[in-house]
């Protein structure tokens, strides 16, 4: 045969090491902090343009630059300073950090996933919500044994959930009905119909006028820590992050996932089902989101209380979940860290308000401003140089799969 | 090394030094990539009134020169003479300025403008646009080199062929002296080839320089006044057309290379293994695209199904594998019918799949070498145990995969997309094949691979053959399908016009391609005729612009 002329260059057989280095991918992780410093540095001008003390020592600013220096420095400081205090500046921040964070990282994964399979999940809001009705219902008309009232609240969250986001894939799939502009509606929906809900007589709690149910039961309400706000939903998210990096990396499901995202026509010709993946990941997409859902309704409030459902119960975590999955790159590690930064963010701009008298709405700014450094990779390489010799490689499947489409 | 064709070697010795008074030259051309040296001190003459061929496997870096020298690439050494005097290229634009004209292998062109718009694209100028001075650009120079190029006809609506005459026009209305052709021949029939040839040799004789990069041996040697051989960015040395194929095939890849198939008689079983029966399959627009087909291929045997590219033959594999479904007829592979089913469903009966357009059908670019060696079987056993994967047994597989198709890849978690075409396709051979098959389809098996590598896929699928397979493969090369083929099935809108043995001669083939009749195609073109002899085209009933 011919190919014994062959000489064989061999290919460099890969050894054992070089097989089981993955790439870290540390050009990600300079994009992110660098993004993460200039938002920081966009938002002290911000703080300072914005405070007329500050400001109206600038106006002397060549006779007496000390002042306005001195001015922009201890506002800028006293502010980040409470944030940081607020967040990481001891078990209490720390804790109601993780609080924060908790539900962010469950409706971040269901973006991530979705991402991860070419589809972009505008729909967490809503998802979020059917889980958070799911799961306050049984919370507070089942009156279950404790351990089990638990147990059965949070699965029917995430059985909300899944329904929600399970009803898009199948639009999707057997439509072709645009996931886009499916989720968003169903945002609204779901919105609707938790408003609706709040006042029929199954939902709304007797005696009360207004769209509030009863509140939760004790039993169906997460256990926390002694001393903080740490609580149980915070584990369940953990775990959730480490079943999504499981079901991506190491089952076949995930591998079809990843196929169906990064190239559908070779999946397709591989004897993948595009249909099914969709609805699959779809579901389990809606259930993530559903068990943030979950958190809002059966976390407890700051003082350790159950909650009632009521209409703003999941406030924007949907949305902001978005804006996790893509600053964690739609990885389960990125987006739990991701959602720990937002967390601390919340949580700190609370202190920050309240013992620097800055507005709450600049933490708001600052997240705004961490994303679009974060989505702009060339911005943030332009403006940092070292980045510039490693950019190399394109990040994750989130800009491609996602934002550009 | 300039005008006179000088034997192959290293010419390296010979002073590079003074660029010609007339003509492009480049000297000492170095483009790196990182640590990969892409262009390594090239130096190249490019002289009006000749055709020069550069010669190289994919990847050899010949894309990679002429982009720089085409301002989209700049160098990191070296010095590019016009009339000889140094030019420094910045982008296309000066490129243009300088006289160089590129003829993509992707063609830039708006699909929806007419002739005439797509020339006066980019060159707008002020805001009237001299619609009419452009239609009369097309038509004088389309006049003057024979392109029978219609100013006002669609882009859309033109075939392929006429299309990349398009583009040439573009060049010529710019004042291009240096006319570069990169891969034109890839997208293009035999017929459009030919065409193709004539058109190149019109503007040599019009006193053009064309460039003409290829790694097809038969149409350097056909075309070529001078040849300049390329390999890992180097150039090894200059040819004349005269030398054999097989000695530039040699000088190209740097080894002896077998040109012919190795192969033994086919010894094909009694009973058909994959058996098509009436089969018609229907387009997205409702077309029938292929209509109440028959065929048989018998296990042990190499059927090839000949054709002008769209007359069904792509999507006669898509209903095979069951992406398409079939309006009427059956499909059976060893009796049992597959027609129907899914994918999935067909692709575990046996039936191996090779697609036409690998980067888009054929794997995942950006999963590893490992991933894509079991895309299609990754849930089944041992590569899954009920939903989770073996990464240990699908790295194993990798390995195994990789030495044994010789799959040149840094690691198996290298991404397939920075493999080359020649590498990415012996991965998608690789896991085909690696699994029992009682029929394998390859569509296009060897397209965009380079020589050294095509050998090689050839020896597998003969190989898959003498292991019992019904090897059907559907190509548009007719070297391919006569270095291949047990039987040549020749497709014509969607019908088989006949089936013939390999050793019919490339006119007769041309003619059954063209539509017509088994009988009258061998009549006119007996078999094993001399090459050329007037194809008879009076028997045509169908004008060779009628085949799209």
């Amino acid at each position: 045969m011919s190919t014994a002329t062959a000489p064989a260059p061999t290919a460099p057989r890969p050894t054992q090491q070089a097989r089981s280095a993955r790439r870290f991918p540390w050009t990600d992780v300079i994009a992110t902090v660098a993004a993460f410093v200039l938002a920081f540095l966009v938002g002290a001008i911000l703080m300072i343009v914005s405070d007329t003390d500050v400001r109206s020592k600038f106006t002397y600013f060549f006779a007496r630059p000390s002042d306005a220096l001195v001015a922009s420095a201890d506002k800028v400081g006293g502010a980040y300073g409470a944030l940081i205090a607020g967040s990481v500046g001891g078990y209490g921040p720390i804790t109601e950090t993780t609080a924060q964070a908790a539900p962010l990282i469950c409706a971040g994964l269901g973006v991530a996933l979705a991402f991860r399979a070419g589809l972009f999940n505008i729909g967490a809001q809503g998802q979020a919500i059917l889980g958070s009705i799911f799961a306050a219902y049984v919370g507070f008309s089942w009156h279950l044994p404790p351990g089990i009232h638990l147990l059965v609240a949070v699965l029917a969250g995430i059985v909300g959930g899944a329904v929600w986001g399970g009803l898009v894939g199948w639009l999707k799939a057997g439509a072709g009905a645009h996931e886009v502009i499916v989720t968003i509606m169903l945002n609204y929906v779901a919105a609707g119909l938790l408003d609706y809900l709040l006042t029929t007589t199954v939902f709304q709690r007797p005696g009360r006028t207004d769209p509030i149910s009863p509140i939760v039961d004790f039993s169906a309400t997460f256990p926390r820590l002694v001393g903080g706000q740490l609580h149980l939903g915070f584990l369940l998210a953990i775990l959730a992050a480490v079943l999504v990096w499981w079901l991506l990396e190491r089952s076949t499901t995930g591998f079809a996932i990843r196929a169906v995202g990064a190239n559908p026509h070779a999946a397709a010709t591989a004897g993948m089902s595009v249909a099914r993946t969709t609805v699959i990941t779809m579901a389990v997409a809606g259930a993530l989101a559903g068990l943030a859902g979950v958190q809002a309704a059966l976390g407890p409030s700051a003082s350790g209380l159950p909650v009632p459902l009521s209409a703003g119960i999941v406030g924007s975590i949907g949305f902001d979940a978005i804006t996790v999955a893509l600053l964690g790159r739609s990885t389960p590690l990125g987006t739990v860290l991701a959602g720990l930064l937002f967390g601390a963010l919340h949580a700190g701009g609370l202190a920050m308000q309240s013992v620097a008298q800055t507005p709450l709405t600049l933490t708001t700014a600052l997240q705004a401003l961490i994303v679009l450094f974060v989505a702009a990779p060339a911005l943030v390489t332009r403006l940092v140089p070292f980045v510039r010799t490693r950019k190399a490689r394109a990040s994750g499947p989130v800009p491609e799969g996602g934002l550009s489409s | 090394m300039t005008t006179a064709p000088t034997a192959a070697g290293p010419d390296h010795g010979a002073d590079p030094a003074a660029p010609p008074a007339t003509g492009l030259a480049l000297r000492g051309i170095t483009k790196r990539f990182g640590s990969l040296v892409a262009n390594s001190a090239i130096d190249l003459d490019i002289v009006p009134g000749q055709i020069h061929c550069l010669l190289g496997e994919n990847g050899a870096g010949k894309s990679t020169l002429m982009n720089v020298l085409y301002g989209l690439l700049s160098p990191d050494e070296g010095q590019i003479f016009v009339d000889g005097s140094p030019v420094v290229i910045r982008n296309p634009k000066e490129a243009i300025a300088d006289g160089i004209g590129m003829v993509h292998q992707h063609f830039m062109l708006v699909e929806v403008f007419t002739v005439a718009e797509n020339l006066v694209l980019g060159r707008e100028g002020g805001i009237g646009l001299s619609m009419r001075r452009a239609r009369r650009t097309v038509r004088e120079l389309s006049e003057r080199y024979r392109f029978d190029v219609d100013p006002d006809a669609k882009v859309e609506d033109l075939p392929v062929g006429v299309q990349q005459r398009v583009e040439i026009l573009k060049a010529l209305a710019n004042d291009a002296r240096f006319l570069i052709f990169d891969e034109p021949t890839a997208v293009l029939t035999p017929q459009e080839i030919d065409e193709l040839m004539d058109v190149m040799r019109a503007l040599r004789d019009e006193g053009k320089a064309v460039v003409f990069i290829t790694h097809k041996l038969r149409e350097v040697r056909e075309i070529a006044d001078t040849i300049t051989v390329i390999r890992r960015g180097a150039v090894v040395g200059t040819a004349d057309p005269t030398e054999s194929e097989a000695r530039l095939a040699e000088l190209m890849v740097g080894r002896a290379v077998n040109l012919v198939v190795d192969k033994q008689p086919a010894r094909p079983s009694a009973e058909p293994r994959l058996r098509l029966q009436g089969v018609s399959v229907a387009d997205a627009g409702g077309h029938v695209v292929v209509d109440d087909l028959d065929l048989d291929v018998h296990g042990g045997e190499i059927v090839c199904v000949a054709g002008v590219q769209g007359n069904g033959q792509s999507e006669l594999a898509d209903a095979l594998l069951g992406t398409l479904p079939l309006t009427t007829g059956s499909i059976t592979l060893d009796g049992k019918t597959i027609s129907g089913r899914t994918p999935k469903e067909i692709i575990d009966a046996g039936l191996g799949y090779v697609p036409e357009d690998r980067q888009h059908d054929g794997f995942v670019g950006s999963f590893t070498v490992a991933e894509n060696l079991v895309l299609n079987s990754y849930d089944q056993a041992p590569f899954a145990h009920g939903v989770r994967l073996d990464l240990g047994r699908i790295r194993d597989n990798a390995d195994d995969r990789v030495g044994e198709f010789d799959i040149r890849t840094q690691t198996i978690d290298t991404p397939v997309s920075s493999l080359s075409g020649g590498n990415q396709q012996k991965v998608v051979l690789a896991r085909e094949l690696s699994r029992p098959l009682a029929a394998l389809v390859a569509s296009q098996p060897t397209r965009g691979v380079d020589v050294g590598a095509i050998e090689f896929l050839h020896s597998r699928l003969v190989g898959e053959r003498d292991r019992g397979t019904a090897v059907l493969i559907v190509s548009t090369e007719l070297d391919e399908v006569a270095a291949l083929a047990d039987r040549v099935a020749v497709m014509y809108r969607g019908r088989i016009v006949g089936v013939v043995p390999p050793d019919t001669s490339r006119e007769a083939l041309g003619l059954m391609m063209a539509g017509v009749p088994v009988d009258e195609a061998l009549a006119a073109a007996p078999r094993n005729s001399e090459p050329a002899t007037s194809p008879a085209p009076t028997t045509s009933p169908e004008p060779v612009e009628g085949q799209r």
